[in-house]
């Protein structure tokens, strides 16, 4: 289901509701939530298991299957639902046009650039190429 | 956009403060602050990534006074957003709207959050100590 049938056929004909792309980031920031009730519980159960190991176990715990997937898939559902919800705290708070305009692109760059260098991390040391 | 003669809602320090309004910031800044947990976690694993040096600088900044506060910090915003996400979500489905159910529902989150991350804590530090 895309976010833009999330929309009643009568709210598209009457024309109501957002001007912008309101539906598609709600709907976007609820898939994430759900998302990361499972993954968030699963991280912090993992980083607990971790405390006190050295870099070789957790070289070892990456190069698994299960948690590189799992973390690949946290960090985008993490990063995306950031990205959206540092987008309304700006726009909520931030009402100079061209300050908000320019904290806007930098959020979401800095959200896809965290999230590609945390992508980058974990599949390098999966496939054992990282030094 | 400003009109000097259109009405004002009363400002913030008029309110008495309530549960709700306190939870409803509180999500805001606990995600905000999730974010910064989450820059924290990619750094940590560029430095697996990267080699032993880079690792343990990581985890030395980690276990420092400044560190585990902050680390403190971050278990505390994850598990209150997490708890008072699935509020949110419940809210979503039309649920639990009327003033009693989010009373109740605020004050489990309260709870909640404190019950897992002392949980969260304990089992943290009996596995270092292990």
């Amino acid at each position: 289901m895309t976010a833009t049938r999330m929309r009643s056929p009568l709210g598209r004909a009457v024309g109501l509701g957002s001007a912008k792309e309101g539906v598609e980031h709600w709907w976007l920031q609820r898939i994430t939530a759900v998302a990361l009730v499972p993954l968030g519980l699963w991280f912090v159960i993992a980083i607990i298991r971790l405390v006190g190991a050295d870099v070789d176990n957790v070289r070892d715990w990456v190069g698994n299957p299960l948690p590189a997937i799992l973390l690949v898939l946290l960090l985008i559902a993490t990063f995306y639902h950031a990205a959206l919800g540092l987008q309304v705290v700006i726009e909520d708070y931030v009402h100079a046009e061209l300050t908000k305009l320019g904290l806007l692109v930098v959020v979401r760059l800095a959200c896809f650039a965290f999230a590609v260098a945390g992508i980058f991390a974990v599949v390098s040391m999966a496939v054992g190429t990282s030094s | 956009m400003r009109s000097a003669n259109r009405p004002l809602s009363p400002h913030l320090q008029i309110y008495r403060w309530q549960l709700t309004s306190v939870l409803s910031i509180l999500h805001r800044a606990a995600g905000v602050a999730l974010t910064a947990g989450a820059i924290l976690l990619v750094w940590w694993l560029v430095a697996a990534a990267s080699g032993p040096d880079a690792y343990e600088s990581v985890t030395d900044f980690l276990g420092s006074w400044l560190g585990l506060p902050l680390l403190f910090g971050w278990s505390l915003s994850l598990f209150y957003h997490l708890c008072n996400g699935i509020r949110h979500l419940v809210w979503d489905t039309g649920h639990g709207l009327d003033l009693k159910s989010t009373y109740v529902g605020g004050w489990l989150v309260v709870a909640g959050t404190g019950v897992f991350t002392l949980i969260a804590w304990i089992a943290g530090i009996s596995s270092w100590a292990s």
